[in-house]
C-alpha cells in the first residue's frame, strides 16, 4: 500500500510539474502585465526600469523558478480584477462548480446504469433501440445547444425552472449548498442535466458493453446452469464486473467534466469556476487564468488516484499492497 | 428406469445460409452411479448436447426435435422457471475452464452459499455448514480459510473442485462435465477424474462426461458414445467400444490416440476425417530444400545447452535486495545430436518452453552458454551476427490461430522469410519454392493465395511447418505443436513431422506435456520440473524404467490407452 501511494505519488508530482510549465508559459506569454499596472503616460524608459525591477527581464529559468517557489506555498498571483489572490477567487467559485458537477454526475450514475444494463440484458427489444438511437443523437449535439433548448423549452416557455444563477443558498459548515434549499434545487435542474448530456451517451454505450461481455462470459454460463434466479445473475454477478470498467473511464471523465463547465455556466451563469475562467480570458486576467489551469490539473490528478485506489478495494484480483497473493 | 434419457434429439444452428445441424437425432440413456463418456473431436457436437440438457444453448441454437427425460420427467421445453429448478437442483454442471467459470469479484463463500440458497431451503448455518463439509469431500485443505478467498487465490487444480463443489452443492442427481480435466496437468487431472469417479459411486448420482480425451474416457468410464459430426456413431460398453468397435471412425479415432504402452513408427488409419493432398516427394538432393550454405565439419552435438539459469523478476523494487524472482530455468544442461528429436516434457510452469525462447535468443540467459554447432550463441552481441543462427532455428508454436498474420496470404507468409534472409536469388525461385513448400506439408499450391481464417487448426499448422522449413533450417523446435489439435489432425500432424524429419535429416526439440505424444516422436527425453531438468533417458527407458521419482510419479499417472486389442 505504502510503495503504491508512493509511486501514485510521484506520478502526481510529474504530471503537476508539467502542467505548471504549461501553465507558466501562458503566463509569461499571454500580455504585458506592465500595461495592467501602469498608465499610457509612462515612457518607454520608465518601463523598462520597472521590467528591471519587477523581473521581468530574468531568463526563463529563474522566472520559473520564482514562479514555482510562490506557487508551491499557494501564491499563484493577485488576479488583476478582483485585486485577491487568485486561489482565494477560484476557491471561493469552486463550491457552485463541484455542486453542479456532483448533480451531473449523479444524474449520469441514475441514467446510464439502468439504461445500460437494460439494453444489454434485451439487446433486441424497441426500447434498446430507442436508447441508443437517443444516445447516437446525444453524442452528436454540443451540449451549450442542448442547454439553450432546455432553457427555451422548461424556463421560457413553461417557465418551470428558472433559467440563470444559482438561487438561493444556506451555508453548512463554511459550505454554500444549493442542494438544502427548494430554490436552490430548482437552479440545478437544467445546468446538471446540460453539463449530464455530454457524458450520458457514452456511459450508457461504455455499460450496455461491459455488461454484454459479462453477460457472454463463462461465469455467468456457469451461473445459470447452478440454478440461480436471472435477476441475481444479471444484477450481481454480471453488474459487479461491469461497473469495474466503468469506474475506471468515469473518474477520468469527472476531470473532463469539470473543464466542460466552462460551457453550461457561461450559458447558465453558474457562478463557478467554469464562467470565471471564461471572464479572466476575457479581461486578461493572467494569474487567475494560469491558477485555474493548475487547479484543473490538480482535480484531474486527484480523480484519478482516488479512482485506482477504489479499483482496488473493489477488485479483489488487483493487488495494490503489493504482497504476494 | 434409467436417470437420464435422451430420445432423438436435434439441434438445429439456424443461419442466413441455412440451418446447420450440430446433433442429428441422438438417442441414449444414463443410469445412476454411471458415468458415461461422450467423445468426439472439435464440431462433433458433444458438447452441444450437454448445453441442450440443460437448456443453456447459446443462440442462435435450437432444439429442433426429440426429447430429454430425467428420472422419468421430461425436461425438454420446459418454461425459464421450471428449468432453473432443474439446474444445479437436479443437474450440476462443470465446465472446461475453472480460470473462467468462477466470478472473479466474488468470495468462493458468496458463490457456495447462493447455489445452496438457490436449491435447497435450508438456514444461513445449515448452508455454511454444508459448503464447508463440501469443500472438504472435494479435497480442499483448510476449507473453513479457503472458503472466504477469491477465485484468484486459487490454483487451476484447486478451482476446479471448487466448481465441483458448487455443482455438488444443489444435491443433483446428474453431473455433466464438459472436458472438465483439459484445462489442468496430468497429476492434477487424475485427481479430479478420481474425485468425480468416487463421488458418483458415494451418491449414486450419473454423470455425463464430455471429452475429446480417449485416455479420460477409458479410465473412468462405464460406457462411451462416440460422436462424429452430429451423429452418434457408437454408443456401448467402454471395454467393447474400444477394445472392438464396430464403426469405421471409431476405429480411426482410437488409431490416432498416441499409445503410451509402445512406440510405432507412423500413426495408422488417420485419414477418414481430414483428408489432405497425396505429398509430393521430392528430390531432395538436388532441391532448394536441401541445398544448404553450411560447411557440416563440426562433429560434436548441434546443439549444446549448458547451466542455463533464467529468472524473471515478479517483484520490482528500487532496491536490489528487496527484488522478487521466479527462477524459471535452473542450471539445464543438455545437448541434441545432429537429425535426433530431443523432448522435453513437464507440467505447466516447469519452464520447458522458457528453455526453447532462450535457445532461440528470444530471451538472454542470466547464466550459462549456448552452443550450435560448437558456436556460443550466448557470446553473440549484435543481430547482424545472429542472424544466421536465427535462420538455422525455427520454431513451431503451440497456438496455430494466433502465430500467424490474420491479414497476410499464406503465400507471403511462407516467402517472407525467404525475402527476409535472401535466401533466393529472385522472385520466380521464391515462387517455386514456396509452391513445393506447400506441396510438401500435403496443403497444394492453391492454398497461397488464401487467408490463415480460411484453414483449420491442422491445416494452419501445416502452414507454420512449411513457414519453418522456408529458411531451410538444422534444427526445428516445436512448442507443444498438437496440444491445440484433435487427436486425428494430432496424428496426421506428428506423421508429417517424422517425414520431414526423415527427409531432411532435421535436428527437433520437441516440447510437449502429453507423455504418449513424447513417446511417439522422441528419441530421448529431458524430463522438467519446477525450472529443473530432472533426467535425460533414452525414450523406451524413459517409459519403461524411470529414474528419477517425479519422472516416475508423471508416467504413474499418465491415462492408459492401450488401443485396440485386435491390432489393426
Amino acid at each position: 500500500m505504502f510503495t503504491f501511494l508512493v509511486q501514485r505519488l510521484f506520478q502526481a508530482l510529474i504530471v503537476m510539474f508539467v502542467i505548471s510549465l504549461v501553465a507558466f508559459a501562458i503566463q509569461d506569454n499571454l500580455g504585458d502585465p506592465l500595461r495592467e499596472m501602469v498608465g499610457q503616460s509612462v515612457s518607454e524608459a520608465e518601463r523598462q526600469v520597472l521590467r528591471d525591477e519587477l523581473g521581468l527581464n530574468d531568463s526563463y529559468v529563474v522566472k520559473y523558478t520564482r514562479f514555482i517557489t510562490s506557487a508551491v506555498q499557494g501564491d499563484l498571483g493577485n488576479s488583476y480584477f478582483f485585486k485577491r489572490p487568485a486561489v482565494d477567487v477560484i476557491l471561493d467559485k469552486l463550491q457552485a462548480t463541484m455542486e453542479l458537477v456532483l448533480g451531473a454526475t449523479l444524474i449520469i450514475i441514475a441514467v446510464s446504469i439502468p439504461l445500460g444494463v437494460y439494453s444489454a440484458i434485451h439487446p433486441k427489444s424497441l426500447w434498446t433501440k430507442i436508447i441508443m438511437a437517443f444516445s447516437s443523437i446525444g453524442i452528436s449535439i454540443p451540449v451549450f445547444l442542448t442547454a439553450i433548448i432546455l432553457m427555451y423549452i422548461f424556463a421560457i416557455e413553461l417557465q418551470w425552472l428558472p433559467s440563470y444563477g444559482r438561487g438561493e443558498t444556506i451555508s453548512v459548515l463554511g459550505w454554500e449548498t444549493g442542494y438544502l434549499t427548494k430554490d436552490g434545487l430548482l437552479h440545478l435542474v437544467l445546468p446538471c442535466i446540460s453539463l449530464a448530456s455530454i457524458m450520458l451517451p457514452l456511459f450508457i454505450r461504455l455499460v450496455r458493453s461491459e455488461m454484454l461481455e459479462a453477460l457472454s462470459s463463462e461465469y455467468v454460463k456457469f451461473a445459470t446452469a447452478k440454478g440461480l434466479a436471472m435477476n441475481k445473475i444479471y444484477y450481481q454477478h454480471a453488474l459487479k464486473n461491469t461497473m469495474l470498467p466503468v469506474l475506471t473511464v468515469g473518474g477520468v471523465q469527472i476531470g473532463t467534466m469539470v473543464a466542460y463547465t466552462i460551457l453550461t455556466e457561461t450559458v447558465f451563469q453558474w457562478p463557478g469556476t467554469g464562467f470565471l475562467f471564461l471572464e479572466a480570458i476575457n479581461r486578461v486576467d493572467t494569474p487567475l487564468i494560469t491558477a485555474y489551469v493548475i487547479f484543473v490539473g490538480l482535480i484531474f490528478v486527484v480523480t484519478n488516484t482516488i479512482v485506482d485506489l477504489l479499483y482496488g478495494v473493489v477488485n479483489p484480483t488487483v493487488n495494490i499492497t503489493g504482497k504476494g497473493a | 428406469m434409467a436417470l437420464l434419457e435422451v430420445k432423438n434429439l436435434r439441434i438445429e444452428y439456424p443461419s442466413r445460409f441455412g440451418v446447420h445441424a450440430a446433433v442429428k437425432s441422438l438417442s441414449f440413456s444414463i443410469n445412476r452411479g454411471e458415468i458415461v463418456g461422450v467423445v468426439g473431436e472439435s464440431g462433433a457436437g458433444k458438447s452441444t448436447v450437454g448445453n441442450a440438457i440443460i437448456d443453456l444453448l447459446s443462440p442462435p441454437g435450437v432444439i429442433a426435435a426429440g426429447e430429454v427425460f430425467l428420472d422419468g420427467e421430461k425436461i425438454s421445453g420446459l418454461t425459464l422457471e421450471q428449468m432453473r429448478k432443474v439446474r444445479g437442483n437436479k443437474i450440476g454442471f462443470i465446465f472446461q475452464d475453472p480460470m473462467t467459470s468462477l466470478n472473479p469479484l466474488f468470495t468462493v463463500e458468496q458463490q457456495l452459499l447462493e447455489t445452496i440458497h438457490a436449491n435447497l431451503n435450508v438456514t444461513q448455518d445449515e448452508a455454511l455448514k454444508r459448503a464447508i463439509n463440501l469443500m472438504q469431500q472435494v479435497g480442499i485443505p483448510e476449507p473453513e480459510v479457503r472458503i472466504k478467498q477469491y477465485p484468484h487465490q486459487f490454483s487451476g487444480g484447486m478451482r476446479q473442485r471448487v466448481v465441483i463443489a458448487i455443482a455438488l452443492s444443489g444435491e443433483p442427481d446428474l453431473i455433466i462435465a464438459d472436458e472438465p480435466t483439459t484445462a489442468l496437468d496430468v497429476s492434477i487431472q487424475d485427481q479430479i477424474l478420481t474425485l468425480i469417479r468416487n463421488l458418483c459411486i458415494e451418491k449414486n448420482v450419473g454423470c455425463m462426461l464430455v471429452t475429446h480425451d480417449m485416455g479420460v474416457v477409458s479410465n473412468v468410464t462405464d460406457k462411451i458414445a462416440v460422436m462424429y459430426r452430429g451423429d452418434l456413431v457408437e454408443f456401448g460398453e467402454t471395454a467393447k467400444v474400444l477394445g472392438d468397435p464396430d464403426h469405421e471412425y471409431t476405429r480411426s479415432l482410437i488409431s490416432a490416440v498416441p499409445r503410451s504402452d509402445r512406440k510405432l513408427d507412423r500413426f495408422p488409419l488417420v485419414s477418414y476425417i481430414e483428408e489432405a493432398h497425396e505429398l509430393q516427394a521430392l528430390d531432395i538432393k538436388n532441391h532448394w530444400l536441401g541445398q544448404s550454405e553450411e560447411q557440416r565439419d563440426y562433429d560434436g552435438p548441434l546443439l549444446n545447452v549448458e547451466n542455463v539459469s533464467l529468472r524473471f523478476i515478479t517483484k520490482d523494487s528500487f532496491f536490489e535486495s528487496k527484488r522478487e524472482y521466479v527462477q524459471a530455468n535452473k542450471n539445464v544442461s543438455f545437448s541434441i545430436n545432429e537429425g535426433e528429436t530431443f523432448g522435453l516434457v513437464g507440467e505447466s510452469g516447469s519452464g520447458k518452453s522458457t528453455i526453447a525462447r532462450v535457445i532461440t535468443g528470444l530471451f538472454p540467459p542470466n547464466e550459462g552458454k549456448i552452443t550450435f554447432e560448437g558456436i556460443d550463441l550466448t557470446a553473440i552481441k549484435s543481430e547482424r551476427e545472429r542472424r544466421p543462427f536465427r535462420r538455422q532455428m525455427q520454431m513451431v508454436f503451440q497456438n496455430p490461430y494466433t502465430s500467424m498474420n490474420p491479414r497476410m496470404k499464406i503465400y507471403d507468409i511462407i516467402a517472407e522469410p525467404i525475402r527476409f534472409h535472401k535466401l533466393a536469388a529472385n522472385e520466380s525461385q521464391i515462387q517455386q519454392i514456396v509452391f513445393d513448400l506447400l506441396d510438401h506439408v500435403g496443403l497444394g499450391r492453391m492454398a497461397g493465395v488464401k487467408y490463415p481464417h480460411e484453414f483449420s487448426g491442422g491445416q494452419r499448422q501445416r502452414i507454420s511447418i512449411a513457414r519453418a522449413l522456408a529458411t531451410r533450417p538444422r534444427l526445428l523446435i516445436c512448442d507443444e505443436p498438437t496440444s491445440a489439435l484433435d487427436v486425428s489432425v494430432q496424428a496426421q500432424i506428428l506423421n508429417l513431422l517424422k517425414d520431414l524429419q526423415d527427409e531432411l535429416n532435421l535436428t527437433m526439440l520437441f516440447i510437449s506435456h502429453d507423455l504418449p505424444v513424447i513417446r511417439q516422436v522422441c528419441d530421448r527425453i529431458g524430463v522438467m520440473q519446477q525450472g529443473k531438468l530432472l533426467e535425460v533417458n533414452e525414450s523406451e527407458q524413459l517409459f519403461t524404467h524411470p529414474q528419477h521419482p517425479y519422472s516416475q510419479h508423471l508416467i504413474s499417472l499418465m491415462p492408459e490407452f492401450k488401443g485396440l486389442r485386435s491390432s489393426i
